[in-house]
C-alpha cells in the first residue's frame, strides 16, 4: 500500500511523540486548573507564547539555555498568579463561563501586547549548541534537540506527580479537586491552593512555550493554535483527568505527526474528526467521569 | 444613575421593541458617521443576534459561531459564483439552508456534552470548517477566499431593482434584519422562548418539568445558526467575497464582544454591541495599530463590571437579572 522506509516512519513516531510532549505539558495545566476551580483558562496558549517569547528576551540577557530553561517559566508562572490574585479571583462563585470569556479578553490583549513589545515579525531561536546536531539511532538519525524535548516533559510529568502523590500540599489539591467545601470545612485555605495550582498550571505553559520556540518559531498566534488543539486533547481525555491530559495528548500528537506523513492536508482536520468519534463512542472522554463540572 | 436620564426612552422602546428597531434603522443611515457603517451593524447586530439567541437566551455558550456566519457566507457565495444561480433569493436561501444543516450537525454533536465543554466544542468544530475551507482551494478560493460573487439585482413581483448603490443595498438587508428580529420576537414571546429562559436559570428544574430540554436546545442552536446564517449570507453579498477568515474562531470572539459588550439576553445589546464595536474598532484603529489590545481590555472590564453589558446595564435586563 504505502511504500514507506520504516526509518522515516520512525522517525516520524518520534516527532508525534514531541508534538505531543508539548500537548501534554499544555493540557495538563488546563486540566489540573479546570479540576480544581473550574476555570476554563482561554489565556492558557497566550502565556504558552508568552513563555516563547520571554525566552527569546532571557535568552539574549543571561547568554545561558540552561538558566532561560528554569527563568522563563518561573517568570510567566509569576504573571499567572497575578492574573488569578488580580482577575480571575474575582470571578468566582459567577458561572463558569464567566472566567472563559474574561480569559478570552485576556489572551486577544496579550497577542496585541506581545506584538507591540516584540515586534509583529516572528522570531526564531536557536537550540543550544550542545544539542543543535543529530544523533544516529542505528536506523535514522534525529535532532537531540527533539528528543530533549521529549526528556523535559517526562521530567516535568513525574515532578508534577510527585509534588501531587507525595507532598502534603499535593494532597490538599487532589482533595480540593474531589470535594473543595469539605476542604474548606476542614479550616484549609484554598485561596492560596488555587493561587498555587494556577501559577504551576501557567507555569508549565510557559515551559511548553519555551520548549516549542526552536522548534516552531516564536509568533504571536502561536498560542491560539495551540489552545484549540488543548481544547480537544481535553474533551477526548476528560477534563480534570490528568490521566487523561496525558494519553489523550500523545494520541494527538502521533495522529497528527503521522497524518502530517501520509496525507499534509487532513493532518489538521483528522484531530476533530477523532474528537467527534470519541463524542459518539463515549462522551465523558477517554478518562472523564460523566456529569464533572456539567 | 445613568439608567434615570434615559429611563423614559429605554422604558418605551422595551416595551415596543419592533416599531423602535424599524423606526431607528430606518433613518440609521442618515444617522451614522458614515453610510458603510449603518449596513455593517445591520449585519452583525443580526449576527449577534443569533449568538445572542443561544448564550443571552439559551445559556449556551458557543465560542464558535463563525461557523455558521460561514456557512451561510459561503453558502450563498457558492450558489453565485460556482453555480451561477440567477436568483437572489435562491441564493440566499441555499446559505440558510447550509448554515441550519451545518447547526443541527454541530448542535448534535456538541450537546452530547454539558456545561463548560459546549464552549470548547462549539470553538474546535468551527475550527475545522476554517481547515476544510482553507484546504478546498479549488471550490472554495482557500486563503484568497471565494471570489466572483456577482451581486444580481433583487427581484420581486416582477420589479427589479439594483442593489448597487449603497442605500439600496442597506435598505434590503434592512427589511431582512426587521423580518429577522420580529421572528425572534415571536420565538421569544412563545411558549417555546419562556423553555429557553427555564434552562437558562436552571436546566435541572426545566428537565423536572418535564421537558426535553436537550431537543429544545438543540432547536434554539438551529434557529442560533439561522439567524447567523442570514448574516453570512448578506455580508457575503456585501463583499461580493467571502473571506476564509469568516470560519475563523476570530470571527467567533468577535461576536462574543460585541454581544457582551452590548447585553447578553437583552433585545437591542447585539446591535447596540456591534455598533459599539464597529465604531471602537473603526476610530481607535486610526491612532493605534493595537487596537484589539484596547477591546481586550475593555471586554475584561465588562466580564468583570459590567456583565450585563451596556443595554442590559441601561435597561437593568439582561443575564443576571
Amino acid at each position: 500500500m504505502f511504500d514507506v522506509p520504516l526509518s522515516a516512519l520512525v522517525a516520524q513516531v518520534f516527532t508525534g511523540l514531541v508534538l505531543g510532549g508539548i500537548l501534554v505539558l499544555m493540557a495538563i495545566g488546563l486540566s489540573l486548573i479546570f479540576g480544581l476551580m473550574t476555570v476554563v483558562n482561554f489565556a492558557h496558549g497566550a502565556f504558552y507564547m508568552l513563555g516563547a517569547y520571554v525566552a527569546f528576551s532571557l535568552l539574549g540577557l543571561t547568554k545561558s539555555f540552561w538558566a532561560t530553561l528554569v527563568l522563563a517559566p518561573l517568570v510567566v508562572g509569576t504573571l499567572g498568579l497575578l492574573v488569578e490574585r488580580l482577575l480571575i479571583r474575582r470571578l468566582y462563585g459567577r458561572s463558569p463561563d464567566d472566567p472563559l470569556l474574561l480569559t478570552f479578553g485576556l489572551s486577544l490583549a496579550m497577542v496585541e501586547g506581545v506584538k507591540l513589545l516584540w515586534g509583529k515579525i516572528g522570531l526564531t531561536v536557536d537550540p543550544p549548541k550542545q544539542l543543535s546536531s543529530a544523533v544516529d539511532l542505528g536506523f535514522m538519525n534525529f535532532p537531540v534537540y527533539r528528543l530533549f524535548v521529549i526528556a523535559v516533559t517526562a521530567a516535568a510529568l513525574v515532578a508534577l506527580w510527585l509534588f501531587l502523590e507525595k507532598t502534603n500540599v499535593g494532597l490538599i489539591i487532589r482533595a480540593g479537586s474531589r470535594d473543595a467545601l469539605m476542604v474548606r470545612a476542614l479550616g484549609l485555605d484554598l485561596n492560596r491552593i488555587w493561587l498555587l495550582v494556577f501559577g504551576i498550571g501557567i507555569g508549565m505553559a510557559g515551559l511548553a512555550g519555551v520548549l516549542a520556540g526552536p522548534m516552531r518559531g516564536v509568533y504571536a498566534e502561536m498560542g491560539v493554535e495551540i489552545i484549540i488543539e488543548c481544547f480537544v486533547v481535553v474533551v477526548v481525555g476528560g477534563m480534570g483527568s490528568l490521566a487523561g491530559a496525558i494519553v489523550a495528548g500523545l494520541l494527538m500528537g502521533e495522529i497528527v505527526s503521522l497524518t502530517t506523513f501520509f496525507a499534509p492536508k487532513l493532518a489538521e482536520i483528522v484531530v476533530f474528526v477523532v474528537m467527534a468519534v470519541v463524542l459518539l463512542v463515549r462522551p465523558s472522554g477517554l478518562f472523564g467521569e460523566a456529569g464533572l463540572a456539567e | 444613575m445613568i439608567r434615570g436620564a434615559f429611563g423614559p426612552f429605554t422604558a418605551w422602546v422595551t416595551v415596543h421593541p419592533i416599531a423602535s428597531f424599524v423606526v431607528f434603522f430606518a433613518i440609521f443611515p442618515f444617522i451614522a458617521p458614515y453610510q458603510a457603517l449603518a449596513t455593517q451593524v445591520l449585519i452583525f447586530g443580526l449576527f449577534a443576534l443569533g449568538f445572542n439567541l443561544l448564550y443571552g437566551y439559551t445559556g449556551l455558550l458557543s465560542f464558535g459561531h463563525a461557523a455558521y456566519y460561514g456557512l451561510g457566507a459561503y453558502g450563498a457565495g457558492l450558489a453565485l459564483a460556482k453555480l451561477k444561480v440567477t436568483s437572489l433569493w435562491l441564493a440566499l436561501g441555499i446559505g440558510l439552508g447550509a448554515a441550519v444543516v451545518g447547526g443541527a450537525l454541530v448542535g448534535f454533536f456538541c450537546l452530547r456534552r454539558r456545561g463548560i465543554y459546549f464552549a470548547m466544542l462549539t470553538l474546535a468544530f468551527a475550527q475545522m470548517l476554517y481547515f476544510i475551507a482553507f484546504h478546498a482551494a479549488d471550490l472554495t478560493g482557500g486563503d484568497d477566499g471565494l471570489r466572483g460573487i456577482p451581486l444580481l439585482p433583487l427581484s420581486l413581483f416582477g420589479v427589479s431593482v439594483s442593489l448597487r448603490h449603497p442605500l439600496a443595498f442597506y435598505y434590503f438587508a434592512y427589511v431582512l434584519v426587521v423580518l429577522a428580529v420580529a421572528g425572534l420576537k415571536r420565538i421569544l414571546d412563545s411558549p417555546f422562548g419562556a423553555v429557553l429562559r427555564a434552562i437558562r436559570e436552571n436546566s435541572d428544574r426545566a428537565v423536572a418539568c418535564g421537558y426535553d430540554i436537550n431537543r429544545v436546545k438543540l432547536l434554539s442552536f438551529v434557529f442560533s445558526a439561522l439567524f447567523t446564517g442570514l448574516a453570512g449570507a448578506l455580508d457575503a453579498l456585501r463583499l461580493t467575497v467571502v473571506p476564509v477568515e469568516s470560519l475563523y474562531w476570530s470571527t467567533s470572539g468577535q461576536v462574543v464582544i460585541m454581544t457582551l459588550l452590548g447585553g447578553a439576553g437583552t433585545f437591542f445589546g447585539p446591535f447596540v454591541g456591534a455598533a459599539t464595536y464597529l465604531v471602537l474598532a473603526d476610530r481607535l484603529s486610526l491612532f493605534i495599530e493595537a487596537w484589539p489590545l484596547v477591546i481586550g481590555v475593555i471586554f475584561m472590564v465588562f466580564v468583570l463590571f459590567l456583565p450585563r453589558g451596556i443595554w442590559g446595564t441601561l435597561t437593568s435586563r439582561g443575564i443576571g437579572s
